[in-house]
């Protein structure tokens, strides 16, 4: 045996590592030729890149007809994008139908509605219960006078002028507000002992959930009058409302029973045993952690609504994606190749910053939740 | 860089194992690894003979567990060698599964396979990797099974056992390969402590039978109990190496002296 | 509320309000009571509309012709079909588009999540590009962008899109070859159909051997050394015929192709058997990317294409020949070559002897229309690409979750043991990620069957549209209707359901 007593007289002090471990050649070897598979994949890459983006380049850029340019410069060939198409019609696209000089109605409640919900949005900003208060239950009864009209003097505009991103907007505030509290209610009801709630409960939510929404908006544009007392007529607008406000809080039901099933049993008998009743058990103690856990999920929810509202266009309502429907077809004096193309990715363009937003807030949220949980 | 060497007399409890004069295991030479830009094994000069039961301690952080991953190649070095059964460990493919086939691991985190049963866990290897016949390999499996005293849980699956069983099944998992060298990564160290003791009977069993072991472990009592040298890492070097009775009465570096009063008060 | 008492010496009794059952109780026929009166309000109101509106009510309406057009049906439609066949001709739309649309999204979306997770920045990122960018746009717009702005800006019939196999693309759709067997072609079907039992019978009893014994047997073994060859064969010669063809044209080039093929076989069955793998990924390789970089890049000279293409073939090439050395020899590996060759060669030596035809009717372009060949209307292929592409981008992250669900040291643990990479994926990585990609697969594909009603807004004759739209438009019936098409969709979910629990009862891990 050799002797193997050893004590370390010098400590190594720290190398820098070789080149191959740091340094842009060292990232490119491990990313990108880290076996020579990845080498193929990599030329492949980049051969498909080359391929794809001088084109995509060229017609959202390059070739494309500026917002300040003509139609005639669209119809040329060879022409991409035709920006001046849209920024021609964007009054169109954001108001559809609403009366022109009226416009500034709309502006002060989108002005109002982003002065309210920014503040509620970053989590440093103090007074969020007042916030709240005010976003859920006055804004939209100012709004809604300051749209329709009708009193203070301001001139009566009905819902069916309204039109474009203005109703896309409406529909998903208004379904995202009421569909929240109407799925917590859902969600409570099916973890509910008592079985005539509970099956009422599972009942309404796996229905909803089973069928498409498209169905539901039919049911609710073609039934509900018929389910009205007679006389009694229900607006266009409301009609979509309900339907989609259902529809969210099935799904939404479901995810917060997912935040209500991750609570474990002592914080329901801690408070019980604070002699809490059982709205204030759930208000004070279990709702606040339960929907803490399900945030990314709630926002999920609410960018699918937010994509869904584009389906109140089968049952006759004017949203954005109607009014980019109407002027491609309707829009002769803008006619050429790429107007259509260039209408739907603009509407593409409008819904994707929304829902990528709210997509980046809840893994924003999650994470700054995450480490409060870790300490 | 200097060898002190002592001569102490092995105790009685060790004089069974057999420690070859001429049989290398595993030899290490010269060998650096970096995390990226962070230097976490430097220097590493290490030559481990047949039967040799290796503990290797150090506080966390100091790359115990990387240089026994190193020599299955789980963690790829970037300087130096590193020979295990006479094949040198590089890229080629062909010389890794060579290692690994004659090489087990035993890990923190037991790692058995959730979906298959104990049975199925311990003769997945011998069936795919070496082509034994599935009787055979059930049969060899359930002889490990009694050697680690749980045969009677052939037919559970993973889930079912405490985490004590579990590790005493993944022992006999890479025992089933019939490895020559077995290298243990904190197996108790996700254990309950009245579950350690099982695996460390196990442990010591194993080295009764001359398997060359390396563990990377915080029980001081398996070390003096087994171990015939303990190697002090920190700070990705190895500082101090010795026979355990040396070792522990009479540490020579400062940062050993340290090491050892936190976890022997 | 309430201050300390310390006078209450009785034993507490429950006042009968206070008591939770009866409370309860209480609760719950209110509820009911609630509910009742609710629908009967709704009931009455109907009834009163219905009776002012002069409708009658009941599901008699099914056996009245219907009286109107489908555009597209499997079943025989006509106007004189009744209202029931147009609800079974469109749950079968419903059901062709979302069958076609799964099966697509499932291998696009597979691929997307495999790519998300891969370890090349360029591919990884690639993947993220699209799934962030699909997810988070309405289907229904992308649905009128494929539709209207994509196939509609199609060319006019005269002027349709030529792609290879006699497929053609225009504004009224795609035109595609209708296989159209004559009978003898039922004797090749079913020498396929035997086929398949026979290979799968003789995987299960190799593999089956294989665990008992240690290895597979002998005659297996043998045949598919043979197999192999033989597969190899076809392979080169068909591969060098095109080279020659196509790129390097000579005379004589199908004897040379058949003689270079010959060695390449004879190769493969040696210990060199990576060289001829090596050399017939070089050529398909290079046949491909040639191809292909010359029709993206057609503004580049043909010499420069040709370099880059056989630069970038080499080094597949050499992955290809590494790989193939570290293949176990041919008595350890399953003998895949001699499947193939039962499943496709039995079949086809039956259309060789029997003489059964199977001719392919081309569409061919007359003075106004496409006549012969299959027609997909435009409704048809907009929905299909549209939902798939959709739908990828979901099943892209449900497939990247479950990958990454299946913890890293089980990997290490396989390797550990020694397992090679295909044993460890086949039988430790994929069966757990499986296990947890399995259940929100189904709940996509079910989303998708329902995204398929989306289908009415662009005119596809799906369920929602014939039946919710059309029939409902001419009879007026529009509860017995709209009744109807939520039952089938709810039996769909209940199914999947089912399946789903059965499913997951069967394989969920056993925990203590």
């Amino acid at each position: 045996m050799t002797d193997i007593g050893f004590v370390r007289a010098d400590m190594v002090d720290a190398k820098p590592a070789p080149n191959r471990t740091s340094g842009a050649i060292a990232w490119a070897q491990k990313n990108l030729f880290a076996t020579p598979l990845d080498g193929v994949l990599t030329v492949l890459g980049v051969v498909f890149l080359l391929w794809i983006v001088p084109p995509l380049y060229n017609f959202f850029i390059g070739h494309a007809v500026g917002p300040s340019g003509t139609v005639e410069e669209c119809r040329m060939e060879n022409a991409g994008a035709c920006w001046a198409y849209i920024s021609s019609e964007m009054e169109f696209f954001i108001y559809g139908f609403y009366d022109i000089p009226q416009q500034w109605r709309p502006n002060i409640v989108f002005a109002l509605g982003a002065a309210l919900l920014i503040p509620l949005l970053i989590p440093k900003v103090p007074f969020k219960r007042t916030n709240a208060v005010l976003f859920l239950f006055a804004y939209p009864v100012v709004s809604y006078f300051l749209l329709a009209g009708g009193v203070f003097g301001l001139m009566p505009i009905p819902t069916e002028k309204w039109g474009g991103l203005l109703v896309t907007l409406i529909i998903s505030v208004v379904g995202i507000t009421l569909s929240f509290p109407l799925g917590i209610i859902l969600a409570l009801g099916r973890q509910s002992k008592m079985p005539v709630i509970k099956t009422l409960c599972i009942g309404f939510i796996e229905l909803v959930r089973a069928v498409p929404l498209i169905s539901v908006l039919f049911m609710a544009s073609i039934m509900l009058p018929l389910f009205m007392p007679q006389g009694m007529t229900i607006d266009k607008f409301l009609r979509a409302l309900v339907g989609v406000t259902l529809f969210t809080s099935a799904y939404m039901a479901e995810v917060v029973r997912g935040g209500l099933q991750a609570i474990p049993r002592g914080q329901y008998e801690a408070g019980a045993s604070l002699g809490l009743s059982y709205w204030q058990r759930m208000y004070f103690i279990i709702l606040p952690q339960a929907l803490k856990h399900v945030i990314p999920g709630i926002v999920n929810s609410f960018i699918a609504l937010f994509k869904d509202t584009s389906l109140v266009y089968i049952v006759g309502m004017k949203d954005l994606l109607e009014a980019v429907k109407t002027k491609n077809d309707t829009a002769l004096e803008w006619q050429s190749a790429n107007t259509a193309t260039t209408g739907y990715l603009f509407a593409a363009m409008v819904f994707w910053v929304f829902c990528f937003s709210m997509s980046r807030y809840s893994i924003f949220m999650e994470r700054r939740l995450n480490t409060g949980y870790k300490r | 860089m200097s060898q002190v060497s002592e001569t102490t007399g092995a105790p009685t409890a060790r004089s069974t194992m057999q420690i070859s004069d001429t049989n290398v295991a595993i030899e290490v030479i010269g060998m650096h690894k970096w995390y990226a830009d962070f230097h976490v094994l430097r220097d590493i000069n290490l030559k481990v003979m047949e039967g040799e039961r290796i503990v290797i301690a150090g506080p966390s952080g100091s790359g115990k567990s990387t240089l026994i991953r190193c020599i299955n190649r789980l963690e790829e070095h970037q300087e130096g060698q590193i020979i295990v059964n006479g094949t040198e460990l590089t890229a080629d493919l062909k010389r890794i599964d060579e290692v690994r086939r004659e090489v087990g691991m035993v890990f923190q985190h037991f790692n058995l396979f959730p979906h298959l049963t104990i049975l199925q866990n311990l003769t997945l290897a011998p069936i795919w990797v070496r082509g034994i016949p599935k009787a055979e390999a059930e049969a060899t499996a359930m002889h490990y099974l009694e050697r680690v005293k749980i045969p009677e849980q052939a037919n559970k699956f993973p889930g079912q056992l405490s985490g004590g069983q579990q590790q005493r099944v993944a022992i006999a998992r890479s025992l089933c390969m019939q490895p020559r060298i077995m290298l243990f990564d904190e197996p108790t160290s996700a254990l309950d402590p009245e579950m350690v003791k099982e695996v460390l009977e196990v442990m010591i069993s194993l080295a009764e039978d001359g398997m060359t072991m390396l563990c990377v472990t915080h029980e001081m009592g398996f070390a003096r109990q087994v171990a015939n040298r303990v190697i002090f890492m920190d700070q990705g070097q190895i500082i101090e190496q010795n026979e355990p009775e040396a070792f522990f009465s009479n540490p020579q570096h400062e940062r050993t002296k340290l090491f050892l009063s936190q976890i022997l008060h | 509320m309430t201050t300390l008492d310390t006078g209450r010496a009785a034993a507490p009794r429950v006042s009968f309000f206070n008591d939770p059952v009866i409370r309860g109780i209480i609760y719950q026929v209110v509820v009911a009571g609630l509910l009742v009166g609710f629908i009967a309000w709704i009931v009455g109101n109907t009834a009163a509309n219905l009776a002012a509106q002069n409708k009658t009510t009941g599901f008699d309406f099914l056996w009245k012709t219907a009286g109107f057009d489908i555009s597209f049906s499997l079943l025989p439609w006509s106007r004189g079909s009744f209202y029931w066949e147009a609800f079974l001709v469109g749950i079968t739309n419903t059901l062709l588009v979302a069958f076609i649309g799964i099966i697509l999204a499932t291998m696009l979306g597979f691929t997307l999540g495999i790519a998300r997770l891969s370890s090349n920045f360029i591919i990884s990122r690639l993947a993220t590009v699209y799934i962030e960018t699909i997810r988070n746009i309405p289907l229904l717009l992308q649905l009128f962008f494929w539709y209207f702005a994509v196939l509609k800006a199609m060319p006019a019939v005269r002027e349709s899109l030529a792609l290879p196999f006699d497929i053609f693309i225009n504004q009224r759709g795609l035109m595609v070859p209708r296989p159209t067997p004559d009978q003898e072609f039922a004797w090749v079907m079913i020498t396929f159909g035997i086929a398949v039992v026979v290979a799968t019978a003789l995987s299960v009893w190799a593999m089956r051997t294989r665990t008992l014994t240690g290895h597979y047997p002998r005659q297996v073994v043998l045949a598919g050394k043979a197999a192999d060859a033989f597969v190899t064969f076809l392979i080169a010669f068909a591969a060098l015929l095109v080279l020659f063809a196509v790129i390097f044209p000579i005379s004589n080039a199908p004897v040379l192709a058949a003689i270079l093929a010959v060695l390449l076989a004879a190769l493969s069955v040696t210990r060199f058997a990576a060289l001829t793998r090596g050399v017939l990924s070089f050529v398909i390789a290079f046949l491909v990317l040639d191809t292909a970089l010359g029709s993206m890049f057609s503004w580049l000279p043909s010499l420069f294409v040709t370099v880059l293409g056989a630069a970038v073939a080499l080094v597949i090439a050499r992955v290809v020949y590494t790989g193939a050395l570290e293949r176990p020899p041919s008595e350890a590996r399953f003998p895949l070559a001699l499947m193939a060759v039962i499943v496709i060669g039995a079949p086809a030596l039956v259309y060789w002897l029997s003489g059964a035809t199977l001719a392919f009717e081309v569409p061919v372009l007359q003075r106004f229309n496409f006549v012969g060949g299959l027609q997909l209307p435009p409704e048809f292929v907009a929905l299909a690409f549209g939902l798939t592409i959709y739908t990828a981008s979901f099943i892209a992250e449900t497939v990247r979750a479950g990958i990454q669900a299946v913890n890293k040291g089980q990997t290490e643990a396989a390797q550990s043991l020694g397992l090679k990479e295909g044993d460890r994926l086949r039988l430790v990585i994929v069966p757990q990620a499986m296990r947890v990609i399995i259940p929100p697969l189904t709940s996509q594909y079910l989303n998708l069957t329902k995204n398929s009603s989306l289908g009415a807004a662009i005119g596809y004759p799906e369920l929602v549209n014939v039946f919710a739209g059309t029939a409902l438009n001419q009879t007026g019936r529009a509860i017995e209707c709209i009744a109807l098409t939520m039952l089938v969709y709810l039996i769909f979910s209940l199914l999947t359901s089912l399946i789903m629990n059965w499913y997951n009862a069967r394989v969920s891990l056993v925990e203590r």
